[in-house]
């Protein structure tokens, strides 16, 4: 890791709030009937996997859980060259009549949930969709707020988030670098 | 007048002044010391005027692309002296009064020596002979017959043909292609072809008919020449043929001295000819002909066409590129840079072969006094980028666009008369 | 990837990526909305100077679940040396703004003058030129091959494909001996002589005029079509003694291990090349064939349309 980051959430930290976050959702949703948990790749699949266990050692139920890319709905396709796109796989229950946790790792300008709150329409017509992030560092661009916070980060927009998750990166933290 | 090439180099030998008066070489004088209007030509080489015995000159009935002037203008600029106006034309060239309108067109723009050739068979069709003798007996004089384009494949037509020329001296220049094995062919049949999914062009289709026509020359005891070789085995056939006293000669191209195959897989139709371009192994064994004298002469089968001939899909093309003004600058290239050909040898092959095989008897004539003045001036040390805009052709089919090549011709003097002074037409 | 011409221009890297995609677009055909919203307000051009029903509707769908806006431009008879030249069409489709052109082309090399001289700026997809290749066809059929064969992730390493028919005029043969060759796949080429190109020798694969020699030791065999008038121009005798030589019967198809596959790209001709049987049979994917050719025409549409526009070389 560079010099210039800073942790902000350890793994013991990181482990805290999956657990906050499960007990809000169960205390929301009044158990866990119906509920469907969406990760957005990569990274929020493998946070969505953790609040599934979480919610079983709470509640005793597993909670389906699947994948949502969102790639084909960005609204910057252009800027960048094409993207490989990421798995999307929707629990055999489906989506209609549910409702539905999105959940990734970092809530920024908002562009990300506003192309998977398209992703669903096009899937079927949930009860409700709610919105788990881990970390919130402010800067919304659209009318967009989250149901559960892992932890509010306030940040300058020259600074980058960075979550990092075992499954996928290998250690569980979450680190701000300085920007150029 | 008299004209003075000062300080040329005859076949690259020792330098002389060339004096040139009524038409003619008068003298070959020490350097320095002759007297008249003097042309510079300090260093240079002198050969005789090129003689060009395969040119589409597309007049009459392809003015879009090339007419006699601007074909006898490119002529000039390439060295040329004299091209042989191929029968392609529209109305084919199968009658005396179209050749003699050709030579007249000719004799009009008065660059060059313009030749008509006859076509050996009514419209190119290959099935009645043309009136070849009245051809031969206009003002034209036509001595060599051609279906080029076209092979004339019926084995009995071209035996008489053979037969019936020699009344008169003349030859047929086949075009050897056998239709059969080349039916919508695109490319050499190769490797390649199979890979890039265009029709092949075997090498046999044109080995085939140069061995039945050698045999039927033979047979009749009259000459043959063949037209634009482009395979090692046609060297080979030809190469037999002579061993056995068979009156065949043979021509090559300048492209199939230089291009290969490979070219097409750009699918750019300025690489589509007819021949079609072969192998290297194929260049090579065309180069070894030429030095040896296997192969007789360089022909440019110079063939224009206007751009929207050439900027489409490959098998919309036409077939052909431009070779007059080109020609010097390859044969330099492959065949004297490497020392492969003296200039000696060079003015044969461009020259004095092809004016023998077309009876064009004043052309080609060796540099000495009492020689019909008809001399190319080449500057050894310059190099030039080719570019089609700035060719005198009409069109702009050249396959060496961009391309380095070696050599310029500096002046050309034909019948005496300058056609061409500094690189520019006179 | 700027362009899609010849399948052999894909690296191994690409041709996977391209598989990869399209089994993530093939979920889109199970829903309920069938579309997405990734090329909304790009125009795709199907360029057919050949009729080819089965192919332009698959990229119309392709670009269509893609929200793609399609104009299908049929040019048939305007090919060679008659009508508006190639050229011209290609400059009317670039004043109007085509940000992509499908072309099937009745010319080798069509495709491939359309996007190299400079009559038009927009990605060229090869759907099919001459005797040439048809990119889009050799992964539709890798696609299915993979599924089949390798679980429907990675390479086709190992897996060994027999194809059989007419390989001399075929493009889809070409087209799949390269991407094969490229997914590592081990290919072989069957059809009597005459149907063989020049040159096959040194093709990367083996060649053999015998299919019951080969058919005991494949995973999958692909018949091409074989049209009757071939017969004409002396490639073989009778359709009679080609079905009989190279057709695939249910006594051959006996022969395959028991787990390999039939692939076709149609349109087929039954008692040809294959017979009713066999082409009915479950064994053979050619249903599925035409399925995953819209998962990868999508695909294909989407890496070279989905991003931002790449500067041309």
């Amino acid at each position: 890791m560079d010099s210039h980051a800073r942790v902000v959430l350890d793994d013991a930290d990181i482990g805290r709030a999956i657990r906050r976050i499960a007990h809000e959702i169960v205390e929301k949703a009044r158990g866990t009937d119906d509920l469907v948990l969406l990760g957005i790749p990569t990274r929020g699949v493998a946070l969505a996997e953790r609040i599934a266990v979480a919610l079983e050692s709470i509640e005793g139920a597993t909670v389906p859980v699947g994948s949502l890319d969102i790639t084909l709905y960005r609204d910057d396709l252009r800027l960048r060259p094409a993207r490989p796109l990421e798995e999307t796989s929707i629990p055999a229950e489906g989506i209609d009549g549910r409702v539905v946790v999105l959940v990734d790792d970092v809530l920024y300008s908002g562009r990300t949930v506003r192309a998977a709150l398209d992703a669903l329409n096009d899937l079927g017509r949930p009860a409700a969709v709610r919105l788990a992030v881990l970390v919130d560092r402010g800067h919304r661009e659209l009318p967009i707020r989250p149901d559960y916070v892992g932890k509010n980060l306030p940040t300058s927009v020259d600074e980058m988030v960075r979550v990092e998750v075992t499954e996928v990166d290998g250690v569980d933290r979450v680190a701000i670098w300085e920007g150029e | 007048m008299t004209i003075v090439l000062r300080g040329a180099r005859p076949y690259g030998e020792e330098p002389r002044d060339i004096v040139v008066a009524d038409g003619v070489i008068v003298d070959l004088a020490t350097p320095g010391t002759a007297e008249g209007e003097v042309v510079d030509a300090d260093g240079l080489i002198a050969v005789p005027g090129f003689v060009d015995l395969h040119t589409h000159l597309r007049e009459p009935g392809r003015e879009d692309a090339e007419t006699v002037l601007t074909g006898s203008q490119a002529a000039a600029l390439g060295g040329y002296t004299c091209v042989h106006a191929m029968a392609n034309t529209s109305p084919v060239a199968d009658t005396a009064g179209v050749v003699e309108q050709v030579w007249r067109l000719g004799q009009e723009a008065g660059l060059v020596d313009v030749r008509p050739v006859g076509a050996v068979t009514v419209g190119l069709a290959g099935e009645r002979m043309a009136e070849l003798g009245a051809m031969a007996d206009s003002a034209a004089g036509v001595r060599v017959f051609s279906d080029d384009g076209k092979c004339v494949h019926d084995a009995v037509l071209m035996r008489r043909a053979l037969e019936y020329v020699k009344a008169f001296d003349g030859v047929v220049a086949q075009h050897a292609q056998e239709p059969r094995l080349t039916e919508n062919a695109q490319m050499n049949e190769g490797e390649l072809s199979g890979r890039l999914g265009l029709a092949g062009w075997p090498a046999v289709a044109e080995e085939a008919i140069i061995a039945r026509d050698v045999l039927l020359a033979q047979h009749v005891g009259s000459r043959l020449h063949v037209c634009h070789l482009s395979t090692a085995g046609s060297v080979e056939v030809v190469r037999w043929a002579k061993s056995r006293g068979v009156d065949v000669t043979a021509e090559v191209t300048p492209h199939h001295l230089v291009l290969t195959e490979e070219l097409v897989a750009s699918y750019d139709p300025l690489y589509k000819v007819n021949p079609p371009l072969r192998t290297a192994e194929d260049v090579e064994a065309l180069r070894e002909a030429l030095a040896d004298g296997t192969i007789d002469i360089v022909a440019t089968d110079h063939a224009p066409h206007p751009h929207e001939d050439k900027d489409c899909e490959w098998a919309a093309a036409a077939m052909g590129m431009l070779g007059l003004e080109t020609a010097l600058g390859v044969l330099m290239e492959t065949m004297v840079l490497p020392g492969r050909l003296t200039w000696r040898q060079l003015a044969d092959r461009m020259s004095s072969a092809p004016a023998q095989i077309g009876r064009v008897r004043t052309q080609g004539h060796e540099l000495v006094p009492g020689a019909v003045a008809n001399i190319t001036v080449i500057d050894p040390e310059a190099t030039s980028v080719v570019d089609p805009m700035r060719l005198a052709s009409k069109s702009r089919n050249s396959p060496y666009a961009g391309r380095t090549l070696p050599g310029r011709v500096v002046h050309t003097l034909y019948a005496g008369t300058p056609t061409v002074l500094d690189g520019a037409l006179a | 990837m700027q362009h899609l011409l010849s399948a052999g221009d894909l690296s191994l890297e690409e041709a996977v990526l391209i598989l990869d995609t399209a089994a993530e677009l093939a979920a889109v055909t199970d829903r309920s909305v069938k579309k997405l919203p990734t090329l909304r307000g790009r125009t795709v051009v199907n360029l057919f100077f050949e009729d080819s029903t089965r192919t332009r509707i698959s990229f119309e769908l392709a670009a269509k679940r893609l929200s793609a806006d399609v104009i299908n431009f049929a040019a048939k008879g305007s090919s060679v040396s008659k009508g508006e030249s190639l050229k011209d069409t290609a400059l009317t489709l670039e004043a109007m703004g085509a940000d992509a052109v499908v072309i099937r082309h009745g010319a080798s090399g069509a495709p491939h003058r359309l996007a190299t001289s400079g009559w038009i700026g927009a990605p060229v997809i090869n759907a099919g030129d001459g005797t040439h290749e048809h990119p889009t066809q050799a992964l539709l059929d890798a696609y299915t091959l993979r599924r089949h064969l390798r679980g429907g992730a990675g390479d086709l390493a190992g897996v060994r494909v027999a194809i059989v028919g007419d390989i001399l005029h075929s493009r889809v043969a070409r087209s799949n001996v390269l991407l094969l060759q490229t997914l590592g796949a081990d290919v072989t080429l069957v059809a009597p002589p005459t149907l063989m190109p020049f040159g096959v020798e040194s093709w990367p694969c083996r060649i053999s005029y015998d299919i019951d020699e080969v058919l005991p030791d494949v995973d999958a065999v692909m018949m091409l079509r074989v049209q009757a008038e071939r017969m004409q121009a002396a490639y073989f005798p009778s359709a009679l003694e080609y079905s009989r030589r190279y057709g695939l019967d249910v006594a051959r198809m006996a022969a395959l291990p028991s787990d390999a596959i039939v692939l076709h790209p149609g349109p087929m001709n039954r008692g040809m090349e294959i017979s009713a049987d066999v082409a009915d049979s479950p064994r053979s994917v050619m249903v599925e064939q035409v399925a995953n050719g819209v998962s990868v025409r999508m695909a294909v549409l989407y890496l070279l349309l989905g991003g931002m526009k790449e500067e041309s070389a």
